[in-house]
């Protein structure tokens, strides 16, 4: 009687697993990438598959670089259509891809994100400038004597940095290494705060390596706390502690404006105003890039293309901007689309 | 002599013994507490956990909804009275919800301010209109009252999530919603109910259409993969390795190895199924086939080791007697020694199946984190699962998936609840005592 169990048992498992050597088509749209454009991204597919009698596209989450690798990885039904990334393809990537045989990818830009630097409405607002973030939050800083070397950073205080901030501890919640929304926020805010500097900048040239180091290194001295990925988590943490300070996307702070308050960076307010239009500086543009030999072959892209880039959804007033992502300006909007539509490739010009 | 000499000596004991014993009852009573105070920490980090758990999970049970009073023109849904579905599914659902909400409201006129009431509707509100009427084509002609979803943030508003005492610009609903709302709720028109849709529907972005159906669908997938695998070559491999290998060096050597990769991390087997299953077998990926190939990896040592335990505990003398009447040894197996044990391996089983169920870490690797909206329906289709749902829903900046968050966990955990409740009502049944 076991022995007939168990032979059942195995008999359908093999029946179960049989489709899966039979799929050579899919008909569904086959998304990655990005987290910080996953929340974007998931509310055009689920309208998409709500208007359209196509299926609702499945959207990973895997980061940007993962999201790359995939995308890069071949053509064919395996591998993804369609790949979010927080970041501009780079050089390697394409290079990556061209030789797995993805030759042609057309590159969409859906808008900007700003990362804000957030504190608890509890507290008093706060103005900061690059080089206030850059001093604070740095590891090694320019020596405060004057002299032009680094120093380990000596600062436990925002008054430390500038006379004009409160005397209240350094403490900065923000993502870890591995956030895109990190890297964005070393490459912006420190970096930007780091060429305030005439000797360091002057780095850039000479010892890029050591410029970086200097310029994109995050003190561990327990200033700058990794609060994890989860961004909820870092608003939550700034309501219990109201003198700390939070980094995170722009959305999240558009979400729970009744209990956080962005500071102003080089005196700009982080709204939806000065993201779009660029005075905001701690902003970076979002895209996802399409495999064009896919479009035909896997039913709905271009159709999800166009959902994407319909006023609606990507527009001043669209659904998109509803959950916090920064449109394009108006003018470029329309140009955008033509472009996307018309599957123009992408072509990297080197800088 | 001697006589005088041991009862001096064993005086002296009874009074060692005598002057250690206040202290060794005194140790005694404080080990005793150390235990009590250990457990009473456990229950409270357990009570802690729940009850935060339950407190922020609870009212994402319930939903706040709003009645329309829809007239259904037989004009716009079906001029021609064919009431053909494919006909009443194309009228446009969304601008007769939207002018049932402005007749409401009619001093509502400028543009944006009409978007802003339309606001207070769920995105969802027009296809689920939609799919009442083409359940019913008999409405068509008939006003009636449908209930459909408010916004997730009228819904925060309702449940007090959103203070109305900040000023109006810090707030996401204006002053002039809380206006609406407060009508609304004035004539009758709002009320709070079960939250179904938590129930049937897939996942969604916004708050108030998401559901946990498409992650349990997921995980149920997964899990019977698994147990279909797992649960035959477990027994197998446990039979074999107990009852009839040879003891030597290879088959020691197997049992070290069990013994290790019951230790192994979770991910480890996530990034052996991508190389193996997604890119040698071209598998689909995120696909619940995939999810339960991995965990079948990783739960086959639990299964193996509580089914050897099972097997051994069965007494040698069942073999011995069963041989001594002139059974084979595969019937002394088949007929008496593995349904004495099956209930000890069905409780392993289970175990290993409740670790398999709160497993995230492997999948991610094989693409089961990720955004689906359609319920699997086979084990190819991409599906996720209900510790993967939560981790992504903690991760939405909306607020209202706070709630759901917690009350996903109340759902995994009632899941596990059931599996262990399984396990020991099985193991009740079916237990034999020696």
């Amino acid at each position: 009687m076991i022995v007939r169990v168990i032979a059942t048992t195995l008999l359908a498992g093999a029946m179960l697993a049989q489709p899966a050597s039979a799929q050579s088509t899919r008909d569904y749209i086959s998304v990655v990438g990005s987290s910080t454009v996953y929340p974007f991204a998931t509310v055009v597919a689920e309208n998409f598959g709500k208007t359209t009698n196509f299926k609702t596209p499945k959207i990973e989450s895997t980061g940007s670089g993962g999201g790359l690798k995939l995308f890069c990885s071949g053509v064919g039904v395996q591998t993804p259509d369609i790949t979010n990334s927080s970041r501009r393809i780079k050089a390697s990537e394409v290079a990556d891809c061209a030789s797995n045989g993805v030759n042609e990818i057309v590159e969409v830009v859906i808008g900007y994100d700003g990362i804000v630097v957030a504190n608890s409405k509890d507290a008093g607002a706060m103005s900061l400038t690059l080089k206030d973030l850059f001093l604070a939050l740095a590891k090694n800083v320019p020596n405060p004597s004057g002299a032009k070397n680094l120093v380990p950073n000596p600062y436990s205080t925002w008054k430390d940095i500038n006379p004009a901030l409160p005397a209240t501890r350094i403490e900065v919640l923000g993502p870890p290494p591995t956030s895109g929304t990190r890297d964005a926020f070393v490459e912006l805010a420190m970096e930007g705060g780091c060429d305030a500097f005439g000797f360091i900048a002057a780095m850039k040239s000479a010892d890029n390596n050591g410029y970086k180091t200097a310029c994109h290194t995050v003190r561990e001295d327990g200033a700058f706390v990794e609060a994890g990925e989860n961004d909820n988590l870092i608003v939550q943490k700034l309501e219990a502690n109201p003198k700390a300070l939070g980094i995170f996307g722009f959305s999240f702070l558009d979400q729970n404006s009744d209990r956080i308050r962005g500071s102003a960076i080089d005196g700009v307010e982080p709204n939806f105003d000065s993201i779009s239009d660029g005075s905001y500086p701690v902003s970076r543009p979002l895209y996802f890039y399409v495999k064009k030999a896919h479009v035909g072959a896997v039913p709905g892209i271009k159709e999800y293309l166009d959902e994407f880039t319909r006023e609606d959804t990507w527009g001043e007033f669209g659904y998109l901007a509803d959950r916090g992502l920064i449109p394009l300006p108006d003018g470029e909007r329309e140009a955008a689309r033509e472009r996307i539509l018309s599957l123009a490739p992408l072509e990297l010009t080197k800088e | 002599m001697t006589d005088q000499n041991t009862s001096v000596g064993s005086t002296l004991t009874v009074q060692r013994v005598r002057s250690g014993l206040a202290r060794r009852y005194r140790l005694e009573r404080w080990f005793r507490r150390f235990g009590m105070m250990a457990v009473a920490l456990g229950l409270s980090f357990v009570l802690v956990l729940f009850a935060s758990i339950g407190s922020n999970g609870i009212s994402a049970f319930h939903q706040g909804y709003v009645r329309l009073d829809i007239t259904l023109d037989e004009k716009t849904l079906d001029p021609a009275g064919s009431r053909d579905p494919e006909v009443i599914g194309k009228a446009s659902y969304r601008t007769l919800v939207r002018d049932t909400l402005f007749d409401q409201f009619p001093e509502v006129t400028s543009r944006s301010d009409k978007r802003e009431l339309t606001g207070l509707l769920s995105n969802g509100a027009d296809f689920m209109v939609r799919d009442q009427v083409m359940e019913n084509p008999g409405l068509v002609g008939t006003t009636h009252s449908f209930w459909v979803p408010v916004d997730d943030e009228i819904d925060m508003l309702m449940k007090g999530y959103i203070d109305r005492n900040v000023p109006e610009a810090d707030r996401r609903v204006s002053d002039r919603m809380i206006g609406w709302v407060d009508q609304l709720e004035k004539g009758g028109y709002l009320e709070s109910r079960f939250n179904t849709l938590f129930f049937t529907n897939g996942d969604s972005r916004d708050a108030e259409l998401a559901g946990v159906r498409g992650a349990l669908a997921g995980s149920m997938l997964t899990l019977v993969v698994t147990l279909l695998l797992s649960f035959p070559i477990g027994v197998a491999t446990a039979v074999y390795l107990e009852e009839m290998a040879p003891k030597n060096r290879i088959t020691d050597f197997i049992e070290v190895n069990i013994n290790n990769l019951a230790a192994v991390p979770s991910i480890v087997f996530g990034l052996l199924g991508l190389a193996v299953f997604i890119n040698f077998f071209g598998m689909p990926r995120s696909a619940p086939l995939v999810g339960g190939l991995v965990l079948t990896l990783m739960t086959l040592p639990t299964i193996i080791i509580a089914s050897r335990a099972a097997l051994k505990a069965v007494p040698p003398s069942i073999r011995q007697a069963a041989l001594a009447v002139g059974a084979s040894p595969l019937q002394t197996i088949t007929h008496h020694v593995l349904p004495l044990a099956l209930p000890g391996m069905l409780t392993g089983t289970i175990i290993g199946m409740a670790q398999a169920l709160g497993e995230t870490a492997p999948l991610l690797m094989i693409g089961m984190i990720a955004f689906i909206v359609d319920v699997p329906q086979t084990v190819t289709d991409p599906s996720t699962v209900l510790p993967v749902q939560i981790f992504l829903w903690a991760d939405a900046p909306e607020r209202a998936f706070v709630e759901k968050t917690s009350a996903a966990i109340m759902v995994l955990l009632g899941f596990l609840a059931l599996m262990n409740i399984v396990a020991v009502l099985l193991r009740k049944r079916f237990e034999t005592r020696w």
